[in-house]
């Protein structure tokens, strides 16, 4: 009885803390965006964030883009060649990637590489009491740190995004036509005929909600690094770190299930 | 001395603080007079930087008052807290300068971000505040590719651009030789007389203090044993004061002490 009453206490005790930690990030990301409104001199910062996603999640972007491509070419090949159907090669490589793969591994590669580094930055920045600095200053800790990166995370995920998927058309291009010999008229007029406005707009929404979602989780979670409980200084940003990634991978895919169950 | 005689700037009333358990803060008051060097002293872990912390509002005390030139600051009154946050400044122990900002960025930052002057202002001021504290040549460089001395002189450079009334100094002197702890109170003493603001100094360095400090407080287990002047101090025969004045000294007779034991090798 006493194990059973000490299990449901725990349960309760974690149930109670992750409706804390929900409301305190809801809160948090709401102080941001109002802190919009109050922030000077924010588009400085705004184009500094965009630098710091957009250019160095570049080449990453780029090269997961086209073997993403690459491999649905091929694979795509094998399975239509079955039905004599490989006209539809450019159909089913741009419809995966222009609805799913597209928003879906741009977001985990922006994570990977630039989300990773915010909450690292911001978790030094707490570690180092350079928030305390800024707090103690009267700067709105919100407005100068986390805002510029929520903006900026609206144009650089879509923009990455638009980028993975035509280098992806491109790499299924690549594998197709040139290494499997699908004609190469064929393969682009199927990709033109298949994707359809509706299909662009879901994938430019997927990409600014996931931006939003995994930008704001990594500074959430970097901006509390301090909260870790037993963990302080290096152990505690790299928890933070860690928590970030995974928070914000899973919220995406999450996110990802519920915006596409809106559009078919 | 005059200035000394009028209202306190900054006044704390019956301040508490713990954290789960541990009481860190049992019941601090203290009124700073206004234009003075006020030290606050104590041994490491007598809740020193936690005080400091909560006047500048990083920390939130359990209870207690706090009033700034005759305002009470008080969590519901953010209009007010904000008005202390323009006048005040806080030197942090670790410096918290920007890292991946230059030192002239570093000093613009609480300008850019909380005034509506204009850039070329902004700049003439922060240059003027780096030349003041004789680092002007070093704008450019990050704070890494500063010597400790200069990293804090950074600080005060930043802390002092937006013209603060009141300078809060944590541990200013912490880790450094005593050549250099000289230099620090030195340093604060000369730049406020010439930015006329207020400071308060948490510091364990009592032979500095004592010697650079209008007032000294004594801060023990989270309480104020003694508040007064350097001589004061000296003279006061408080058992508490007794012993952190004659830890000073505590380590001549411990050794003289130790030479005097007979020598036991096995």
């Amino acid at each position: 009885m006493t194990r059973m009453m000490a299990m449901l206490h725990l349960i309760g005790r974690k149930a109670l803390d992750t409706v804390f930690g929900l409301g305190d990030y809801a809160l948090f990301t709401g102080r941001s965006f109002s802190a919009v409104m109050h922030s000077k001199r924010m588009w400085k910062r705004i184009i500094r964030a965009v630098y710091e996603q957009g250019t160095v999640c570049l080449p990453v972007i780029l090269i997961v883009g086209l073997f993403t491509g690459l491999v649905l070419g091929l694979q795509g090949y094998h399975v239509l060649s079955r039905f004599g159907s490989v006209g539809l090669l450019g159909s089913l490589v741009s419809l995966s990637l222009v609805r799913e793969m597209g928003p879906v591994l741009a977001a985990l590669m922006l994570i990977g590489q630039g989300g990773s580094a915010l909450a690292a930055e911001l978790g030094i920045q707490r570690n180092s009491e350079q928030i305390d600095a800024l707090e103690t200053m009267g700067v709105s800790t919100h407005g100068y740190l986390v805002a510029p990166r929520l903006l900026a995370s609206l144009l650089v995920f879509p923009a990455q995004t638009a980028l993975f998927v035509v280098i992806g058309f491109w790499g299924g291009g690549l594998s197709g036509s040139l290494l499997l010999g699908v004609d190469s008229g064929v393969y682009w007029s199927s990709i033109q005929n298949a994707v359809e406005s509706r299909d662009i707009r879901e994938c430019f929404l997927k990409a600014a909600a996931f931006g939003l979602l995994s930008i704001s989780i990594c500074a959430y979670q970097g901006f509390h690094s301090h909260r870790g409980g037993a963990e302080t200084g290096a152990r505690a940003v790299s928890a933070s770190t860690t928590r970030a990634v995974v928070f914000s991978s899973i919220m995406v895919l999450v996110a990802d299930y519920v915006i596409s169950s809106f559009f078919i | 001395m005059e200035r000394l005689k009028q209202s306190p700037l900054l006044r704390v009333e019956d301040l508490r603080k713990g954290f789960g358990d541990r009481t860190i803060l049992s019941g601090v008051s203290l009124e700073i007079p206004r234009g003075s060097l006020f030290t606050v002293l104590g041994p490491s872990g007598a809740g020193k930087s936690v005080f400091l912390k909560c006047l500048a509002d990083v920390i939130r005390p359990d209870s207690g008052r706090i009033s700034f030139d005759g305002r009470s600051l008080d969590h519901s009154d953010s209009e007010a807290r904000m008005d202390f946050r323009k006048r005040c400044s806080f030197l942090f122990q670790s410096n918290a300068l920007f890292d991946s900002l230059t030192a002239l960025e570093n000093v613009s930052l609480p300008l850019e971000q909380t005034t509506t002057l204009a850039d070329k202002e902004i700049r003439e001021r922060s240059l003027e505040a780096l030349r003041q504290l004789e680092i002007d040549g070093f704008g450019g460089h990050y704070p890494s590719q500063l010597s400790g001395g200069m990293q804090k002189r950074l600080a005060l450079a930043r802390a002092i651009v937006t013209r603060p009334e009141l300078v809060l100094f944590d541990e200013p002197t912490a880790g450094l030789d005593p050549l250099r702890r000289n230099a620090v109170f030195e340093m604060i003493a000369k730049y406020k007389r010439q930015f006329d603001f207020t400071a308060l100094v948490v510091t364990h360095d009592i032979v500095e203090a004592l010697v650079a400090s209008d007032r000294v407080a004594l801060l023990n287990e989270g309480r104020v044993c003694f508040e007064g002047t350097p001589d004061g101090f000296h003279a006061s025969g408080n058992p508490v004061v007794q012993a952190f004045r004659d830890s000073v000294g505590s380590l001549e007779s411990s050794l003289a002490a130790i030479r005097t034991e007979p020598r036991t090798i096995s």
